[in-house]
């Protein structure tokens, strides 16, 4: 055998070890496998890369995307990291962990999931958050069966027509299986009345077209069915918008994306989970709590185990085991850079790139306002009055990614990341667009 | 290691900074303060510096053990080396949205279509989807998919699932929020299926059979044969659990012992990192007859006839991109090596120490074992003897990772060791001599291991009173 | 050894009976809460709910584990014991003492299938 960077048995490491184990070859550990199904074909791959090779690889996969200027969003936005996330995310303490079963050793991890809640909680208002999901769509899924684990005999849930589309593919997948009622509803108000079974009501904080929804009322009118109300959040806007548990949701999900996580095409990301105490032990996945040890001093463990998969077995009301702790602790960082007053500004960059570019994209001809008095902070929908296809090809061919076409509009978004001088191109572009 | 006691928040200062951002594109918009869909509760995150945040994580970070740090003999986890090379291709990806066009991410495109090929023959299915984040997540997924065969063949009675009593945890809770009702059936002595309980479970209620092979016991299911066979018969569908698949890396492919739907995961098997408990990949292959129904790209473009959504997009793309260049190094000689040397390393380990710790199962295992506790835990009149709780926490004195505990819960004092093949046989007998001294230490002296662990940044922690008095944020 | 109070009617599932006229005071025994360990949450229903002979009605929760309460008889619930929602280590202390929920029974013959103290030193063991 030749020698392999990540295989350190020698020849002789490997004889000493049989002779141990008292077989002749390594095959003979296969003994008890039927021989048929011993695979005795090729296998379907390169011939081993150097590490060069591997450089190289990648190198050229990756020149076969365009590098484009993101002004897209629909549920990954192109936000600024801060150069001291990587540095420490790529600390292999924290990389090379497993789950932090063995507190002792673990910290590290444990403290920064109880700083990833803290944060998320003062975020949201709520009072509990867990240790983070796979991302904000699954997130708002497994709030959709929390809803129904919540209350007794009720099995519908209204669900917003106005979430990301992939928002409502994923929570409608996730229903479907176990029989969860979901009820698609443009007008969430008057669909609550019509409801007998009514478990919750998933809504948008920001809808599919950037626009800050008024929420007014909604919590009442949802609590007063013994229903449970989940609202969808962008946690970047939360450091300014009027949070979920000022509205009187019950629940809050989404991306944590928007915190400095790159694009990455589509992942890894980070989905949260937060909710009002009187729902803790329902909340599903990983939570850490605070305690002492031995001696007396402050440490964090795991806790409320008993919710979980591992426990509850086929009563479990959800099978994550796991989270996006890497991504949390990523957030956590970027939180911790940014603080209340970094945030805030992060919104208002946005506010005023987005702002600006709406002015300037009426202000061509090519559009109409389809709603005019809007709250939006970085994405708004337009309604075009230029064929769509050829002004996307257009953006494209200028090295622009923008004008995402929903339900006959096309949405842009502008984040801190967008200059004047990028803006005023793109806007250059679309109006050489007949 | 050594105890830090500080929280992010504690380093607050009022007026202090961290974040350098660029000035507005337009001074005549801004943020307004108030108004009815605006925040009024003031909002809790600290005021720090840049440096203090390096200062904090990186002193949080000296209180985690890591595979870089020491082995990591947690069973079922398979927690083998990272390589570095896959951390830095990452980068290259970084900008890129998910919603572009396939024109403009063909070499994201390549990269599924490449890693797909290289997966579909190292396990013998037909495609895969990358859309599920972790392992449980492509169980429930895979669940999914069953369950979508049998309705698209209009075949809707199919509401049970058949779990073995070693399954993992996850088994059970997968089928359960996946609808499925759960049928156990039983292990025999020896610790795999017994064939003739499984029999009379079979019948036209039945959707599938999910299983692990090699077993939790890290027994290969050597009757998967006639199971396979038995549970086609029935009209189900064969799941295959690919947390450990590692020791059939380059031997034995799923496919070809009879299944029909398998989850990997990437972070096991294919060497990306755990990060602290994710982010993962747990990608779903089928065979031939369910690729319709599959989630998943083909020259680039996503289709299923199933309408299948798990996640928001392609699943975890970075992780995706760190598995397939673990793929491309490995190659189809290196291959032909991981899982045979993964076995090799459990049976040393296993016979290296079967004098000390009871051996419940003596033959050959495959990636990982499992103990049932010591042999002389030491107990005597008035003293209680060392569990499998106190060997583990005495082994994070010794600067190891504890292996998974009380897991699979066929024994009561279980431990499940896995040391991977990127270990070398100097650390596997480091680990050897300290499992005997530990041994030997609890038949002198039980109550030394009752208070382990001694070397570590923390003791034991209060676990009653974390739940008790649930304190879960620092506002709490 | 776990105690077994006599007087008390018991079923399968550990939880344990008082009768008093048609009200079945309902807690669990001893053998139950050495099994959990430190028991750190009891799930409690509410006044008012109708409960099952053979269903659950709440669960116990200790630090690594779960454990449904099945109610030994059918009726109306009208008292939970919520001094346990802030000291569940009242089971553990004392779990005679430490009754659960107290409901009025809608058929008294379902007594006839618990068992007596005797009979449940058989199980609990």
């Amino acid at each position: 055998m030749a020698g392999f960077c990540y295989f350190p048995q020698t020849e002789e490491d490997i004889r000493l070890m049989l002779d141990r184990i008292g077989v002749g070859s390594l095959d003979d550990l296969y003994a008890d496998v039927p021989s048929d199904f011993i695979y005795k074909g090729e296998y379907d791959l390169p011939s081993a890369l150097s590490e060069q090779e591997v450089r190289d690889w990648f190198e050229g996969l990756a020149a076969k995307n365009t590098r484009l200027k993101v002004f897209a969003g629909a549920g990954a936005y192109d936000h600024y990291t801060p150069a001291v996330i990587p540095n420490i995310t790529s600390r292999s303490e924290f990389l090379t962990a497993y789950t932090p079963y063995q507190c002792e050793i673990s910290q590290g991890t444990l403290r920064y999931i109880f700083e990833w809640q803290s944060m998320i909680c003062t975020l949201t208002g709520m009072d509990v958050s867990n240790a983070s999901m796979y991302d904000g769509p699954t997130a708002a899924a497994e709030a959709v069966r929390m809803c129904v684990a919540s209350t007794r005999k009720r099995n519908t849930v209204i669900v917003s027509a106005g979430l990301l589309p992939n928002v409502i593919e994923t929570v409608l997948t996730y229903a479907k299986f176990p029989g969860i009622n979901v009820v698609m509803s443009s007008d969430v108000k008057a669909d609550i009345a019509s409801v007998e079974d009514l478990a919750g009501v998933v809504v948008p904080s920001i809808n599919r077209y950037g626009t800050v929804e008024d929420l007014t009322g909604l919590a009442d009118a949802v609590h007063a069915k013994g229903a449970l109300l989940v609202e969808y959040c962008d946690p970047s806007a939360l450091a300014v918008l009027k949070t979920p548990a000022e509205w009187g949701a019950d629940v809050a999900v989404g991306d944590g994306q928007t915190l400095g996580i790159p694009l990455c095409y589509g992942g890894p990301y980070v989905g949260f989970m937060a909710c009002r105490s009187e729902y803790m032990r329902k909340l599903p996945g990983r939570i850490v709590g605070q305690t002492v040890d031995k001696e007396g001093r402050r440490v964090f463990v795991l806790t409320l185990q008993a919710r979980e998969q591992h426990i509850r077995r086929e009563k479990a009301t959800s099978n994550i085991c796991s989270n996006q702790s890497l991504m949390a602790l990523w957030c956590t960082v970027y939180l911790s850079i940014m603080g209340p007053e970094g945030m805030r500004k992060v919104n208002d960059l946005c506010w005023s790139g987005s702002h600006y570019l709406k002015q300037q994209l009426l202000a061509t001809g090519k559009f109409e306002d389809p709603d005019p008095d809007a709250t939006f902070i970085k994405e708004f929908a337009l309604k075009p009055l230029v064929d769509v296809k050829t002004l996307q090809k257009a953006l494209l061919d200028a090295g622009f990614f923008g004008a995402l076409e929903i339900d006959g509009y096309v949405t842009f978004c502008v984040t801190e990341k967008h200059s004047r001088k990028e803006i005023d191109a793109l806007v250059e572009i679309v109006k050489s667009v007949r | 290691m050594k105890y830090y006691d500080k929280l992010i928040f504690e380093l607050s200062k009022s007026g202090r900074t961290g974040y350098s951002l660029p000035s507005k594109v337009s001074d005549k918009d801004s943020l307004p303060s108030s108004g009815n869909l605006w925040r009024q509760s003031s909002l809790g995150l600290p005021e720090v510096s840049e440096l203090d945040v390096v200062r904090h994580y990186t002193n949080l970070s000296q209180m985690n053990f890591g595979v870089d740090t020491g082995f990591y003999p947690l069973g079922s986890c398979t927690m083998k080396y990272n390589p570095k090379i896959n951390e830095e291709i990452v980068g290259q990806f970084n900008g890129i949205h998910p919603l572009q066009p396939l024109e403009t991410v063909r070499g994201c495109a390549e990269v599924y279509e490449g890693i797909d090929a290289a997966l579909a023959s190292v396990t013998g299915m037909k495609h895969f989807t990358f859309e599920p984040c972790a392992g449980a997540h492509g169980e429930l997924t895979g669940l999914m998919l069953m369950r979508e065969y049998h309705f698209s063949r209009g075949d809707m009675g199919r509401t049970k699932v058949i779990v073995p009593d070693s399954a993992h945890g996850t088994n059970p809770a997968s089928a359960a929020v996946c609808g499925l009702e759960i049928v156990e059936v039983k292990s025999k002595a020896d610790g795999l299926i017994d064939v003739e309980d499984l029999k009379p479970l079979l019948g036209p209620d039945i959707a599938g059979i999910m299983m692990t092979n090699p077993n939790t016991l890290g027994l290969f299911e050597r009757d998967i044969k006639e199971i396979a066979a038995l549970v086609h018969d029935c009209g189900g569908l064969l799941y295959y659990d690919g947390a450990n698949m590692n020791p059939l890396i380059g031997v034995v492919r799923p496919g070809d012992m009879g299944f029909d739907i398998m989850h990997l995961n990437l972070h096991k098997s294919f060497s990306t990192p755990h990060g602290g408990g994710g982010p993962g990949s747990g990608p779903v292959g089928v065979a031939d007859k369910l690729v319709n129904l599959l989630p998943r790209y083909d020259k680039g473009v996503e289709k299923s006839e199933s309408g299948i959504r798990v996640s928001g997009f392609h699943g975890n793309f970075g992780v995706i991109l760190r598995a397939y260049a673990y793929l491309l190094m490995l190659g189809r000689e290196n291959v032909r090596m991981a899982g045979k040397l993964a076995t090799l390393g459990a049976n040393y380990i296993k016979e290296s120490l079967k004098d000390c710790y009871k051996l419940p199962i003596p033959t050959v295992c495959k990636h990982e074992f499992v103990f049932d506790g010591l042999v002389n835990d030491g107990a005597r009149e008035g003293v209680a003897g060392a569990t499998t709780l106190d060997v583990a926490k005495r082994l994070l004195d010794y600067g190891f990772h504890a292996p998974t505990i009380y897991f699979p819960l066929l024994f009561h004092q279980a431990i499940m060791i896995e040391p991977t093949e990127t270990e070398s046989l100097e650390t596997l007998d480091a680990f050897i001599e300290v499992m005997r001294k530990i041994a030997a230490e609890a038949a002198e002296d039980p109550e030394l291991l009752h208070s382990a662990p001694h070397a570590t940044p923390i003791s034991r922690p209060d676990e009653t009173m974390a739940a008790r008095q649930p304190k879960l944020t620092w506002f709490a | 050894m776990a105690k077994i109070n006599e007087g008390l009617l018991y079923c399968e599932s550990h939880e344990w009976v008082k009768v008093d006229g048609n009200v079945a005071i309902i807690g669990v025994s001893d053998f139950a809460q050495e099994e959990m360990g430190d028991i750190t949450y009891v799930d409690l229903p509410s006044e008012g709910d109708t409960v099952t002979a053979g269903e659950d009605f709440g669960a116990l929760e200790s630090v690594k584990a779960s454990s449904e309460l099945y109610s030994p008889v059918s009726g109306t619930v009208i008292a939970v014991n919520s001094e346990l929602e802030d000291a569940p280590e009242k089971v553990n202390e004392d779990p005679y003492a430490s009754w659960i929920i107290k409901v009025e029974m809608s058929d008294t013959k379902e007594l006839d299938a618990l068992m007596n103290a005797s009979s449940y030193a058989e199980i609990a063991k």
